[in-house]
């Protein structure tokens, strides 16, 4: 037999009978699950999720649940196909062994794999002191569970609401709040809400949106400390001005954090920023090679994107969650000719303020910002950001049937300012600063040293960084 | 004689009934000038790429030559922000977020009525079921959903299909024949207006259950005009059920033809939700759209379209482009990945899209379990003479029965 043709009988074989492990049983999870199957594999497929609950979906748990239209346990995601998977869920990856390829379970079980898929995700970052943190009354949001408790909380309701931090989720809360017609702060660190995803010029219309809606939006401003009364429910918070805002709900919607603890050691290039992998969802090990058997998909994942100069994007995003997952399990149980790029489009959509945020490619990739058709001031309009003449992304409010022309321009590297549309556009279409802040330098990352002197025994090693 | 275009081929009543293989030459120019100066766009992707595109018009006042249409100033012919603005004023009266339920609630009701038509049915052996079934039943709901009473079908029927038979895009718009049924249109249209505006005015005096009358007496700031309303009502009388007729009447036909097909429905009847969309890529119940016409030169697959020239997007063609769709000749109930343009897309995507899934939907699931072994007596059966609206004038069927 050739070469070729041994290494082709080995993939049918492992179509046939291998063993596939996901860690992650989330979206990302769930729909690689169903690609697998798709894809004709017909091997074990093993599905370990830390949460006791089959997959749900996220993105109406800030929307329909918290406005108490839908209960947070009818958020089931749907089910595409039969995966016949084993499924452990309610139990935690602790480990990975590469060498005895092997997950460790925090039951003391071990999981033997032939292949794995990496579909952890993030979690939201907690209020950063723990006492305070663990104030009856504080909140994050990314589970079931922590809608349904916000839920339950909102609908008391509480006498005031605090928001900390303006980003997505954080506007999505306190526009629920005001739907609720609950008194509601949002502190924001940035010039504006949206700030850090689509700049200074769009964040400011959001902050007219917050206004507009009777939220009471504090930015520039931190929240330096939260206090609690004698019973341990948190009543007041202070802000960085000196300032006190009293509140008996407080949500800390702070970014989140990648779920990686369980792959220290493993030797992955992983850590803060995700696991990198290449285009293909293969996981790169610590030196930067790429490994055979280790994928990567979803929120946890960060890739080289050819579009954005193969730029490593981590893109918290659905479509994201679907697609990468997808092309993951087909490069999983096919041959290299075949395998598959995930050059998605990032794209992410919001609802608040009676509104449809929605935008395509990588905002803050731009510098420059061009209003293109609709009316900023009747808040429906469609926008693209550019660099150096070049559309990278556009956003839309409440004119999200364009995008997909944006999206067209930005696969095809048409030029900034984009065509102009042929009717119903702003009278000036100067392009202007989209006014993103500078690029923050992430604290807490381990130094990377590389270590060995032969060729054949160079790599590298994360330290922590001595405090 | 000068050759005649594929388009202009596809267009001849004489292949009303399977345009197909003219589309199929057309694809080979994505977008093909036509001898009248006007641009036909018949492959998928371009199809899909034109209907994003803001510098396309779906406003024929802004054409040079400026065309009569029954359907001007109404939202499928204006664009944002007017178009936007219209659209989401009458959307309030219909769907989400204000009205979730309206179509939901709709669904015993469009069951009764398709019930009821089976019913009539018993104890024939040969039906025809455009008459029968696939007219009565959307004109009907429709006319339940806007608040029009029934009695009135006949009245507008005559009208629209006076309409309808004196609109042809094609070579035969000039001979005589046709001419005469063109010249017919404005005064049918004038009447079926005039109706409207009498049910409209009525509906101010005395409100009453529908769409209509909600549009009439809607208090909040975004009113509509008189006269917009009375052409929008228009639109939505006449495409409300048009389509969906042609829908579960081509539904039906194919399904005949295809008994693999019909066995494998009628075996699982959870495939009638991807069923009926295979339906809709198969025969577009909108085979083409004439309003639209380019705003600035357009660039596209190898072409310029020209400022000004007017566009015809062959929905129906790009339904069956190969390159979209693997194997699109053939009807495949369980075809993966089926994103059609059969209600267009963009922002001028069907207002009814939502129920007339819903009608033809209940339409073929009720056939598919009730009617017992049918028969096509004749195929292909006569056409209508519209070649937007494409569909047959009657479907005969020899049938063994109803069942319960
Ligand atoms: C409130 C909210 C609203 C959102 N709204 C939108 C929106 O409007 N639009 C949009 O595009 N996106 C939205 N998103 C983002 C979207 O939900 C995510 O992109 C998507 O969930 C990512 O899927 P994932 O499977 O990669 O990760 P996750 O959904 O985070 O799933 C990872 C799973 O792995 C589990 N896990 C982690 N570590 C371990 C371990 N060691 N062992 C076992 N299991 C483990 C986690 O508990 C989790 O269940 C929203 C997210 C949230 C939280």
């Amino acid at each position: 037999m050739t070469v070729p043709a041994t290494v082709a009988e080995l993939v049918r074989q492992f179509r046939a009978n291998g063993r596939i492990v996901i860690v992650g049983a989330s979206l990302a999870g769930l729909r690689a699950a169903e690609a697998l199957r798709a894809e004709g594999f017909t091997g074990s497929v093993t599905i370990i999720g830390d949460e006791p609950y089959e997959p749900y979906d996220r993105p109406p748990l800030s929307k329909q649940v918290l406005k108490g239209w839908v209960p947070a346990d009818h958020t089931k995601l749907p089910r595409l196909r039969e995966v016949n998977a084993q499924w452990r869920l309610g139990v935690t990856a602790t480990g990975l062994d590469r060498a005895a390829k092997q997950v460790r379970l925090a039951d003391g079980e071990q999981i033997p794999y032939d292949r794995l898929l990496i579909a952890t995700g993030t979690r939201a970052r907690q209020w950063p002191n723990p006492d305070e943190a663990a104030l009856e009354g504080v909140y994050s949001l990314r589970s079931r569970d922590d809608a349904a408790q916000l839920q339950k909380a909102l609908a008391a309701p509480p006498s005031r609401v605090v928001v900390i931090g303006a980003g997505f989720i954080g506007s999505e809360v306190a526009s629920v709040c005001r739907e609720l017609d609950l008194p509601v702060t949002v502190v924001e660190r940035g010039s504006a809400p949206l700030v850090g995803a689509l700049g200074g010029v769009i964040g400011e219309i959001a902050a007219e949106m917050h206004r507009d809606h009777g939220v009471d939006l504090r930015c520039g401003l931190g929240v330096s400390s939260l206090e609690g009364d004698s019973g341990g429910h948190v009543r007041r918070a202070h802000l960085s001005d000196g300032t006190t805002v009293d509140a008996d709900v407080v949500v800390a919607s702070l970014g989140s954090i990648r779920n990686v603890e369980w792959l220290e050691g493993a030797g992955l290039a992983s850590g803060f920023w995700g696991v990198g992998c290449d285009a293909g969802g293969r996981a790169f090990d610590i030196n930067g090679v790429v490994t055979d058997s280790i994928y990567v998909a979803g929120d946890v994942a960060r890739s080289p994107h050819v579009l954005y100069e193969y730029q490593f994007l981590a893109m918290e995003h659905w479509d994201n969650a679907v697609l990468g997952a997808e092309a993951a399990a087909h490069n999983m149980v096919n041959l290299e000719p075949h395998y598959r790029p995930h050059l998605l489009l990032p794209g992410f959509w919001s609802g608040q303020f009676g509104l449809n945020i929605k935008s395509v490619g990588v905002p803050p990739f731009g510098d420059e910002i061009v209003f293109t058709q609709g009316s900023v001031k009747e808040r429906r309009f469609a926008a693209a950001y550019g660099r150096r003449g070049r559309i990278v992304a556009a956003v839309a409010f409440d004119h999200g049937k364009w995008l997909e022309y944006y999206g067209k321009l930005i696969e095809q590297s048409g030029p900034f300012p984009p065509p102009p549309p042929g009717w119903d556009h702003p009278p000036d279409m100067k392009p202007i600063p989209a006014e993103f802040p500078q690029p923050g330098v992430p604290t807490a990352i381990p130094d990377v040293v590389l270590t060995g002197h032969d060729p054949s025994e160079r790599g590298a090693e994360f330290r922590p960084r001595p405090r | 004689m000068v050759e005649e275009t594929p388009w202009q081929q596809a267009l001849r009543y004489a292949n009303r009934a399977n345009p197909y293989p003219f589309y199929e030459e057309l694809r080979r120019t994505p977008v093909a000038r036509q001898p009248d100066g006007s641009y036909v766009v018949s492959t998928y992707r371009e199809v899909v790429q034109l209907l994003h595109d803001p510098r396309v018009t779906s406003d024929q006042r802004k054409r040079p030559d400026t065309p009569s249409n029954p359907f001007e100033a109404t939202i499928i012919t204006e664009d944002p922000s007017e178009h936007d603005v219209d659209r989401r004023r009458m959307m309030r009266h219909f769907a989400p977020p204000e009205c979730p339920q309206t179509i939901a609630d709709f669904e015993p009701e469009i069951r009764r009525v398709f019930g009821e038509l089976l019913n009539d049915m018993k104890g024939k052996t040969r039906v025809d079921f455009v008459d029968e079934f696939a007219f009565p039943g959307p004109v009907t709901v429709i006319c339940k959903v806007l608040g029009v009473p029934l009695e009135s079908i006949p009245r507008f029927h005559g009208w629209i299909e006076a309409a309808l038979d004196g609109l042809d895009f094609g070579p035969e718009a000039n001979d005589p024949e046709q001419q005469r049924r063109t010249a017919a249109v404005p005064d049918q249209v004038a009447e079926f207006r005039q109706f409207l505006a009498g049910l409209i005015d009525q509906y101010r005096k005395q409100p009453g259950p529908g769409m209509f009358s909600g549009m009439v007496n809607d208090g909040g700031p975004e009113g509509l005009s008189q006269q917009s309303i009375v052409r929008n009502a228009m639109l939505m009388l006449f495409a409300g059920h048009e389509t969906t007729v042609n829908l579960i009447a081509h539904s039906v036909l194919n399904l005949l033809r295809h008994p693999d097909q019909l066995e494998k429905l009628r075996r699982r009847p959870e495939l009638i939700v991807p069923g009926v969309e295979e339906l809709l890529r198969f025969e577009s119940s909108v085979q083409f759209w004439p309003t639209r016409s380019a705003l600035e030169d357009i660039e596209i697959a190898g072409t310029t379209i020209p400022k000004g020239a007017p566009i015809f997007l062959a929905y129906g063609s790009a339904n069956r482009d190969p390159e979209r769709f693997e194997n699109p000749d053939r009807l495949d109930l369980e075809r993966p990945d089926n994103q059609h343009v059969g209600y267009s897309q963009g922002i001028h995507y069907c207002f009814g899209a939502p129920l007339a899934r819903l009608e033809a939907q209940t339409a073929v699931g009720e056939f598919v379990r009730r009617v017992q072994n049918p028969r096509l007596v004749e195929d292909p059966p006569p056409y209508r003479r519209n070649q937007i609206f494409r569909g047959p004038r009657h479907v005969w069927v020899d049938i063994d029965g109803i069942r319960d």
